[in-house]
């Protein structure tokens, strides 16, 4: 892998002319969650007091760490995807970048204010969809008469129609997130970061995300994008991260580093049913050798 | 190839990039929260509008909580216990106290919440987070508003000694004074914030506080006066002299007695005008120390 990381790495620095103007800089970037009630102790009264009183620390504050030493520059006008499997770290990158979680160690430099723009962005359910849009707008930071500017060109891109004016918690998951991109979408963003928002979602609200997300490009802006369909990735994506166990593994265009992710997953994944096709086989092989409970519970009834 | 060999951190100052997760300066961090007023007010009514939103009764519910809770205050302490002693007007006296006092607790409360309540909201959208106690407190004025609606409904039909002992007498008259209500309240409400900020920041860093609130806050109810006048309790008893002073100086007791001394003509308030400093003391000092206290860990909010 190494040989072609350091391949594709090569082709970028050297079409790199020294006037693009880096607008996301990450430099060794490591994140650490500390997670309270990781494990069973806390549960059990007598076990919290015998720790308080030995005064150890608590085995339910587990650290979790999400990103052990990312390091990359994007520039204006690119767009970014991050693949990687569930847990490799991508979200808590996004959420590095914008600023929402604070780094453990290392540093990331921004240009201007970065957007994330996620499908678990739980806007606030009880509340209708019109008036999300307008909190929404208001807490980017614009005026409310632009927000009512805004309003209904937000609403005809999520589609919602009627059910604007019912509260977001009737919504289907899709409904849900729509919005939340049409409203995050409708404030043209120097760094736009997108968490999966393009996989929910019907064909027709995909294409026009997808055109919305290259007029925001236009806008000299850079995008990150999320996204387990590496078809999104490939269609809207010049360059490609992969990160595995919180570090990069490949960092380069984005079809080549997109059909060696496939090749890797498609290895794992055939490691995986032989693995399978054993256990089945030895099951079998077990079954038959005594016979099966159940076979005679059935013969009762 | 040039780029490549200059550190991440030198090509981040070549371009004026700066660092994402930085805490702006105090204030910076003022003029990004004016910006975000039209925010602030607009999430506080929502939440207000929203918060009985699935009951069949829904808004009616910003009348109906306050005045069972006066009323329970009433049945117990009023009727049953009879703590009304030197008190003419024990009902518009005991709800006065309630009401002003929940105002201060509710606060506290969701203030404490404000932060890990909202940690979707944080973990999604940038603005900044001293707008999430800011609203939390502004929710529970808009309910106090309902509240004072109540009481002052109360106080122009209830007769004085209603309760008590002595003859009836006509309910309490409306006076200039009534006015002086708004700004008394101004100064209980920046109390409120201030305080909403420190337990904001706590409750973000240590959940357990939601535990242990309910029991501090009721230490609180009990040592302010709300249920009897302070004073003539304390000088009964052998409670030394300062002791006193500093239960009657706790900021509840004092914004409980400035509305009780605006809104009763036939109470006295025990401090006059010097209850008007401890107001405007309090008021400031909570305010400007929480603001600074909640914005010295902005950048923290949110993790883990």
């Amino acid at each position: 892998m190494g040989v072609v990381e350091q391949m594709v790495r090569d082709e970028q620095t050297t079409s790199e002319d020294g006037d693009r103007r880096p607008t996301v800089i990450v430099d060794d970037l490591h994140i650490t969650y500390r997670v309270y009630g990781a494990s069973a102790g806390r549960g059990s009264a007598t076990k919290a007091l015998r720790r308080v009183l030995t005064r150890k620390q608590s085995p339910a504050l587990r650290e979790v760490k999400a990103l052990r030493g990312v390091t990359f520059t994007a520039y204006e006008g690119e767009s970014i995807g991050l693949i990687g499997r569930n847990g490799s770290g991508k979200s808590t990158l996004l959420r590095a970048i914008a600023g929402l979680l604070p780094p453990t160690q290392g540093a990331v430099y921004t240009a201007a204010q970065p957007s994330l723009l996620g499908v678990n962005a739980a806007l606030l359910s009880n509340l209708t969809g019109e008036r999300n849009i307008i909190l929404g707008c208001l807490a980017m930071g614009m005026t409310p008469a632009e927000a009512k500017e805004r309003y209904d060109e937000i609403v005809e891109f999520s589609g919602l129609g009627e059910f604007i004016d019912l509260p977001m918690r009737t919504y289907s998951s899709g409904m849900a997130s729509r919005l939340r991109f049409a409203i995050a979408a409708a404030k043209s963003h120097d760094v736009l970061l997108i968490d999966e928002a393009l996989a929910t979602g019907d064909a027709d609200f995909r294409r026009r995300s997808e055109e919305r997300i290259e007029e925001l490009r236009e806008e000299a802006g850079t995008i990150f994008l999320v996204s387990h369909s590496l078809k999104t990735i490939v269609s809207t994506c010049d360059r490609a991260i992969w990160l595995d166990g919180g570090k990069i593994k490949m960092d380069g265009e984005a079809e080549p580093v997109v059909e060696a992710y496939q090749e890797a997953v498609a290895r794992a994944a055939k490691g995986r049913s032989s693995r399978q096709r054993r256990a089945a086989k030895a099951a079998e092989a077990a079954a038959s050798r005594k016979p099966s409970p159940r076979a005679t519970v059935d013969s009762w009834d | 190839m040039i780029e490549t060999a200059m550190s991440p951190a030198a090509l981040a100052e070549k371009y004026g990039l700066k660092p994402s997760s930085a805490r702006p300066p105090l204030h910076t961090y003022v003029k990004h929260l004016w910006q975000r007023r039209h925010f602030i007010r607009v999430y506080a009514t929502s939440r207000s509008v929203s918060r009985y939103s699935t009951s069949i009764l829904g808004g009616l519910w910003h009348v109906l909580t306050p005045l069972f809770n006066a009323l329970v205050y009433l049945l117990i302490f009023g009727l049953v216990l009879g703590v009304h002693r030197g008190v003419d007007n024990y009902l518009v006296f005991l709800i006065t106290g309630v009401f002003v006092m929940n105002y201060s607790q509710s606060s506290v409360t969701s203030g404490a919440r404000s932060i890990s309540s909202n940690l979707q909201l944080i973990r999604a959208l940038h603005f900044p987070r001293a707008t999430l106690p800011l609203a939390s407190t502004l929710v529970e004025l808009r309910q106090l508003m309902f509240s004072m609606a109540v009481l002052i409904t109360f106080v122009l039909v209830t007769p004085v000694n209603l309760i008590g002992g002595g003859p009836l007498r006509a309910p309490e008259p409306i006076t200039w004074l009534w006015l002086l209500i708004v700004p008394a309240l101004f100064l209980q409400t920046m109390f409120n914030v201030g305080l909403a900020f420190i337990m904001a920041r706590i409750g973000a860093a240590v959940t357990d506080i939601q535990q242990l609130l309910p029991f501090a806050l009721r230490v609180w109810l009990y040592s302010s006066g709300v249920i009897f006048p302070l004073g003539e309790r304390l000088a009964d008893s052998n409670v030394p002299d300062w002791a006193v002073d500093v239960l009657m100086a706790n900021p509840a007791a004092v914004y409980i007695e400035l509305i009780r001394g605006l809104l009763m003509q036939s109470y006295d308030a025990w401090f006059g005008s010097f209850t008007w400093v401890l107001a405007v003391g309090w008021a400031v000092v909570l305010f400007s120390l929480g603001f600074v206290y909640f914005w010295a860990a902005e950048e923290k909010y949110g993790r883990g």
